[in-house]
């Protein structure tokens, strides 16, 4: 499959601070893709440099086989939805909608006024009197109607209630298998976005921490639960993660997918064994908990 | 229907246990449609490849065949096929799980025999 982004060894700095370092990934067409991370681990950033708003400090980026920078012919090809986007005083709703209309070539006009009657979007009122949740509705409603071959939706749903959240999965899940196009999702809501996505690449303190198959990574790391003892023999020779004291209990972390064998010895030793959710395991890997050293961690 | 899905299995298995399910409480009959991929991507709010890949693996099972142009069908013989393979997993996943909780509680064999036999009158 032909990729829609490759960066080879992208770095931004600011002085002293290194915001990316040094992150090498690619992202096929035609798939959805988390860009998951806490707040502050660098996700907007290679964001702006993949879509040419800012330089990058050093490393090879290419959208559509293209450098994107000052190019139309790319740029013209992905659309951007920022969290917290801002607009022109003046602007109305619907002016964003024409202006949108101009720039991106395969514009639905027919499924933008569709979208914006579903989030209730008042046309006329003007940008600067909407409630955050417009706002991000507006970002949304362009984000989709755009169809844009690279669409990229960076936290955009401030100020959406669960309600508003729901509806956007679902259109975007609908439009998607209709006309499948490159998606980016960067959130830190990982429970949410988490079943609508095909591959994560998680972003941690500028690092690329994880790029892998989202279906895969369900299955990749389990929990064992018991006495120190006990957990330290099956733990034995197996690859230690994380570790959790609870009083005289202790629960141990650890990658690998389970298989038969594993959940005998589990319960003969008679550990509780527990799956861990996505979200579990990423919060692990950008250091979400404060980890106490219970356990020898390999 | 979204919450139905668990975050802590993969999703096409879980598709994949979904369409089993109905084959086998007879929700979906043989020789009929089943639900496309992207109606189980809408319907469960999960990507269309996940629900592909869950689809899919039924088919390499030969518990759905694809017809042409036309859609996934359940295949004849599945629901006998899909007890089969229920029953040899229940010995794993109830019988040797209960005798072990029992073994844990000291239960002993006996017991356990009169226990089952009294469940099953009530049940």
């Amino acid at each position: 499959m032909s990729s829609a982004v490759a960066v080879e060894r992208l770095t931004k700095t600011y002085g002293d601070l290194t915001v990316v370092d040094t992150i090498s990934f690619s992202i096929e067409t035609g798939k959805i893709y988390g860009l998951l991370g806490r707040n502050g681990a660098g996700k907007t950033t290679i964001l702006q440099m993949l879509t040419a708003q800012i330089f990058a400090t050093s490393g090879e980026l290419r959208v559509f086989g293209e450098k994107p920078y000052e190019n139309r012919r790319v740029l013209s090809q992905i659309c951007f939805i920022r969290e917290n986007q801002k607009y022109p005083d003046s602007f109305r709703v619907k002016d964003i909608l024409a202006l949108s209309e101009s720039f991106f070539p395969r514009w639905d006009r027919e499924y933008a006024r569709l979208l914006s009657e579903d989030f209730q979007l008042p046309l006329k009122r003007r940008m600067k009197a909407l409630s955050k949740g417009m706002l991000s509705s507006v970002g949304i409603v362009v984000g989709l109607a755009s169809r844009a071959p690279l669409t990229i939706f960076d936290e955009p749903y401030m100020g959406l209630d669960v309600v508003g959240r729901s509806l956007f999965y679902d259109r975007l899940i609908e439009d998607y298998a209709e006309h499948p196009r490159t998606i980016v999702l960067s959130t830190h809501l990982i429970d949410e976005v988490s079943r609508l996505l095909e591959h994560v690449l998680v972003i941690d303190k500028g690092r690329l921490v994880l790029d892998e198959d989202a279906d895969t990574l369900r299955a990749r790391a389990f929990t064992v639960t018991g006495p120190v003892s006990k957990v330290e023999t099956f733990t034995a020779g197996k690859t230690l993660i994380g570790g959790e004291q609870f009083g005289s209990l202790v629960s141990a972390l650890l990658l690998g997918k389970a298989d038969a064998d594993d959940r005998k010895q589990a319960a003969a030793l008679g550990l509780e064994f527990t799956a861990v959710s996505l979200q579990q395991l990423i919060v692990h890997l950008t250091g979400g908990t404060a980890q106490r050293k219970v356990l020898e961690i390999r | 229907m979204k919450h139905l899905i668990d975050d802590r299995r993969p999703i096409f298995v879980q598709i994949g246990e979904r369409i089993e399910e109905d084959i086998l409480n007879g929700r979906l009959a043989e020789e009929e449609q089943v639900p496309s991929t992207n109606q189980f991507a809408s319907l469960y709010q999960i990507n269309p490849a996940t629900a592909a890949k869950g689809v899919n693996l039924l088919v390499d099972q030969g518990i759905l065949y694809k017809k042409r142009g036309v859609g996934m069908f359940v295949a004849a013989g599945s629901h006998a096929k899909l007890l089969e393979k229920r029953r040899e997993q229940f010995f794993e996943q109830y019988v040797v799980t209960m005798i072990q909780e029992a073994k844990k509680l000291g239960i002993e064999e006996e017991q356990l025999i009169q226990m089952i036999q009294r469940g099953a009158k009530t049940v």
